[in-house]
């Protein structure tokens, strides 16, 4: 019986996730969805889908109610914010429905047509698991398998007469023993660590941070869906680096000069001594209005990300948000000294609207 | 459930049937099921039955429904459709004592279905017929396409509210005599019967001329509809162009609308008999003393007023506890209508007793519309304070705009006429002689939703494949919207032109 409805309800979660994709650059611009994921689901702000009919403009229309009150007294707020004309949008009714993080980033690749990871190669990184699916003769007490051992029992006693079967009791000696046995397994490593590295010097504002904090929304979701294991890093910049929580990162604000190099240099130890390539991919984004020190800071950092970080990263992309302080300069020097190296994306955001072609480049490497 | 309760329920049953015949409720025989909430959401979510076609937006109620469910923002207790025999179904959930109640609800809601004469000509084999409709679309959905059948089901769903709830009443006749007036009248002019000499004088060539342009020129401008077509649907089934199989979807779902429309014209009517009468099953029969307090509880959750709604079981509820009051006291009639001295009526009483004949009578031949319009009475207006309420542009809130007596009536009556719905019918198919399809909305003081509306010509111009036009009134203007297959256009009517 519950079938039918079922067969009912998948017709309309794929409407949703039409209707999903068909806003997907919308949500992408707006950053709508920042905040609204929760472990596996991301509860979607939708019109309300309705049948349309020929109706009354209701709105103004009004009512006929019950109750006390005086000529004036309010009795609740229309619908919709009042603002505009009203009525022109389809359906002031909002929804929310929960999309899987899973399905949000298969609509992304189908919408962006991003490619799948390719895997690094298929034996550099590996795992080690163990897992108790043997069978062993000795063993410690705490893993004896007790069915096991029961039968070796029982089998043993039914052999050698010693069962009886009006007074069935079963006494295990110690080779009827069974334990369980740990049993290694080889399986391709499949976690991701990403390192969100942003500039808070003064000259980023709130703006800024909100591009970088829609784009690590719409990064984290896709690697998410490519990984197993994603652990995330944040580490903010101005003439100092350091490494701060996800609140912080997004929150924090300096008054500093900046120095690129000094988060590059902290992402480097890091990856070294926490996050070693063997046993991570690594993904490195940095978002920062694109002001750099003189005094030969950006050598500094071409040299770091050619020794240091390229080596180690799968993908290490730069997202050059357009303030009004910022000279720009960087972006053009990380594209002289990277011209034609695979793993390295730079993309300039001058405005939301650019999100969307900036993560499309970012993830359409399939790296 | 256990057999225990299974048995306690049948017994129950029995027990409540008795007292509602006792009161001389009549009804067909009613099948009761047990569901779990699931269940019952499903069933609701497919207009109470459990067979319906496959349509996505089945599955949107259910999602809506089972949210609100869980989130404990609303529970169905029972439902109850319109088929003989009756089939009522209850939330396995329920306590004994809501149980009770539901039952007793349960039983009137079959009464009325079986005696108010808006349901006289609804389809007592809705439930088999509906399954049918299932068949047939599933039937459909494999030969042409489940995304295409879909689409079109879309597109009628638009488009059924365009019925005319008063053609279930059209005697045969009628129809037949709109039928025979399209057939068209003798092609050539009527000659007097002349010897072929005096046939120039008597049959003169330049009148028979003159009579002949004119009988093209009228043939050339009558109207099709000779009648504006309120039945819109029936309309496109008629003469749109349709292949066999759409034809047969639009049918099947006019066959529904018509079928929920009384359902729809009597909503408070029905409510409130139901709950008029499980009060009184349960407070005067079937209560046992220690469930008085549940029993309370439930029964004023049900009758709850929440300001800016109109809760239709309450005002169902007291308008035939009204009506009952005053034909039990005698105020009705000549002599109590023109009294006009407020203590005399106030104290008005005159032992007629005919209350609870009355309400039967009115269960049996009125519906929400005109049961409002003869009922509700100034004294009642006031007593339960009932009033309208506006928008308020400035702050964007409904603010409560008059209790006067009249305002109230006339909004609430405007709300139930034509089932809410815009009155919108086609005047010309034929339109600009070109096979466009015209249809005029009659302006009642509320204007269309302008998006709905573009959205809803579309639909009509997927079935009737021309362009469509719709005149309305914007503001103080009357204008004809356009839909030509790619872009909407508008354009404002002369006065003359709207004539």
């Amino acid at each position: 019986m519950i079938q039918r409805i079922d067969r009912d309800l998948n017709r309309f979660r794929q409407v949703v996730r039409g209707i999903v994709k068909k806003e997907l650059r919308k949500f992408m611009v707006t950053g709508e969805l920042v905040g609204r994921q929760g472990r596996d689901y991301v509860s979607i702000p939708i019109r309300q889908i309705e049948i349309p009919t020929f109706r009354h403009e209701t709105r103004r229309f009004g009512g006929v109610g019950q109750g006390d009150g005086d000529p004036g007294t309010p009795i609740g707020q229309a619908e919709g914010d009042g603002k505009g004309p009203a009525g022109d949008a389809p359906g002031d009714h909002m929804v929310e429905v929960e999309v899987a993080l899973a399905e949000l980033a298969r609509i992304m690749a189908e919408e962006l047509e991003l490619p799948n990871i390719k895997p690094k190669s298929k034996d550099v990184i590996e795992a080690e698991h163990g897992k108790f699916t043997g069978i062993h003769k000795n063993g410690p007490e705490s893993l004896r398998h007790f069915r096991r051992t029961f039968r070796e029992a029982l089998k043993r006693q039914i052999a050698s007469g010693a069962y009886d079967f009006a007074h069935p009791v079963i006494v295990p000696i110690k080779d009827d023993k069974r334990y369980r046995a740990r049993r290694t397994v080889h399986a391709p490593e499949t976690n991701a660590v990403i390192f969100y590295l942003m500039d808070v010097s003064g000259s980023m504002g709130d703006e800024q941070k909100d591009v970088v904090r829609n784009e690590s929304f719409w990064i984290n979701t896709w690697l998410r869906h490519q990984y197993k294991g994603v652990v995330t890093r944040f580490i903010v910049h101005d003439a100092e680096a350091r490494e701060v929580d996800e609140h912080t990162f997004f929150h924090t604000r300096e008054s500093g000069g900046t120095r690129i190099s000094s988060a590059y240099q902290l992402a480097a130890d890091l990856i070294e001594s926490e996050c070693p390539p063997s046993e991570f991919n690594v993904y490195l984004f940095h978002f920062s209005d694109g002001d750099n020190w003189g005094g030969g800071d950006t050598q500094v950092c071409v040299k770091l990300l050619n020794e240091r970080l390229l080596p180690a990263a799968n993908l290490f992309c730069y997202g050059q948000v357009a303030s009004p302080y910022g000279s720009g300069a960087f972006i053009n020097d990380l594209g002289g000294a990277f011209k034609g190296i695979d793993n390295v994306v730079l993309a300039e955001i001058n405005s939301r609207d650019e999100i969307y072609d900036s993560i499309k480049k970012f993830l359409g490497k399939g790296r | 459930m256990s057999v225990i309760e299974q048995e306690q329920l049948t017994s129950l049953i029995g027990e409540i049937e008795d007292y509602a015949r006792g009161y001389g409720l009549d009804f067909f025989p009613v099948i009761f099921e047990m569901l779990d909430y699931e269940e019952i959401n499903m069933i609701a979510s497919y207009g109470g039955f459990p067979t319906r076609y496959p349509h996505w937006r089945f599955g949107m109620q259910y999602e809506y429904m089972q949210k609100s469910y869980g989130y404990g923002l609303h529970k169905i207790y029972e439902m109850v459709i319109n088929n003989n025999p009756c089939y009522a179904y209850l939330l396995n959930s329920n306590q004994i004592v809501d149980q009770k109640l539901v039952i007793a609800h349960v039983y009137a809601h079959c009464d009325f279905f079986k005696n108010n004469a808006y349901f006289r000509n609804t389809n007592r084999r809705m439930m088999d017929e509906m399954a049918n409709h299932g068949n047939r679309i599933a039937d459909y959905m494999s030969t042409y396409g489940r995304d295409v059948v879909e689409d079109f089901i879309d597109v009628c769903s638009s488009l059924e509210n365009l019925i005319d709830p008063n053609a279930l009443f059209e005697p045969d006749e009628r129809r037949e005599e709109t039928a025979s007036e399209e057939v068209s009248p003798a092609r050539d002019v009527a000659r007097l019967k002349s010897k072929s000499y005096m046939d120039p004088y008597i049959n003169p060539p330049e009148y028979l001329e003159q009579q002949r342009r004119a009988m093209d020129e009228a043939r050339a401008n009558k109207q099709f509809p000779a009648r504006p077509a309120k039945d819109v649907l029936r309309f496109l089934i008629e003469y749109a162009p349709l292949p066999n199989w759409k034809r047969d979807i639009l049918c099947m779902i006019r066959e529904e609308a018509y079928y929920f429309a009384p359902q729809a014209q009597t909503k408070i009517m029905n409510e409130g008999w139901a709950s008029y009468w499980h009060e009184k099953i349960m407070t005067q029969k079937a209560l046992s003393a220690s469930e008085l307090v549940d029993f309370a509880d439930h029964h004023s959750s049900t009758l709850a007023v929440h300001p800016g709604h109109l809760n239709p079981y309450k005002l169902g509820y007291e308008l035939y506890h009204d009506i009952e009051r005053r034909w039990d006291t005698g105020r009705f009639g000549k002599e109590y209508d023109e009294c006009d001295d407020i203590a005399r009526k106030a104290a008005w009483r005159r032992d007629t007793g005919e209350g609870r004949e009355k309400i039967f009578q009115v269960r049996a031949i009125y519906n929400d519309m005109t049961f409002v319009d003869e009922f509700l009475t100034e004294e009642f207006c006031h007593e339960h304070k009932l009033f309208t309420y506006s928008l308020n542009e400035r702050n964007g809130r409904y603010e409560i705009a008059d209790r006067d007596f009249r305002a109230v009536k006339e909004k609430l009556l405007f709300q139930l006429t034509n089932l809410g719905h815009p009155f919108i019918g086609v005047v010309d198919a034929n339109f600009d002689n070109r096979g466009e399809l015209y249809l005029k909305h009659r302006f009642d003081g509320v204007e269309l939703r302008a998006d709905y509306a573009k959205a809803t010509m579309e639909a009509l111009y997927r079935v009737w494949t021309r362009p469509v036009h719709v005149q309305t009134t914007v503001g103080e203007a009357t204008v004809v919207l356009t839909y030509d297959g790619s872009t909407h256009r508008e354009r404002a009517l002369s006065p003359a032109d709207a004539a």
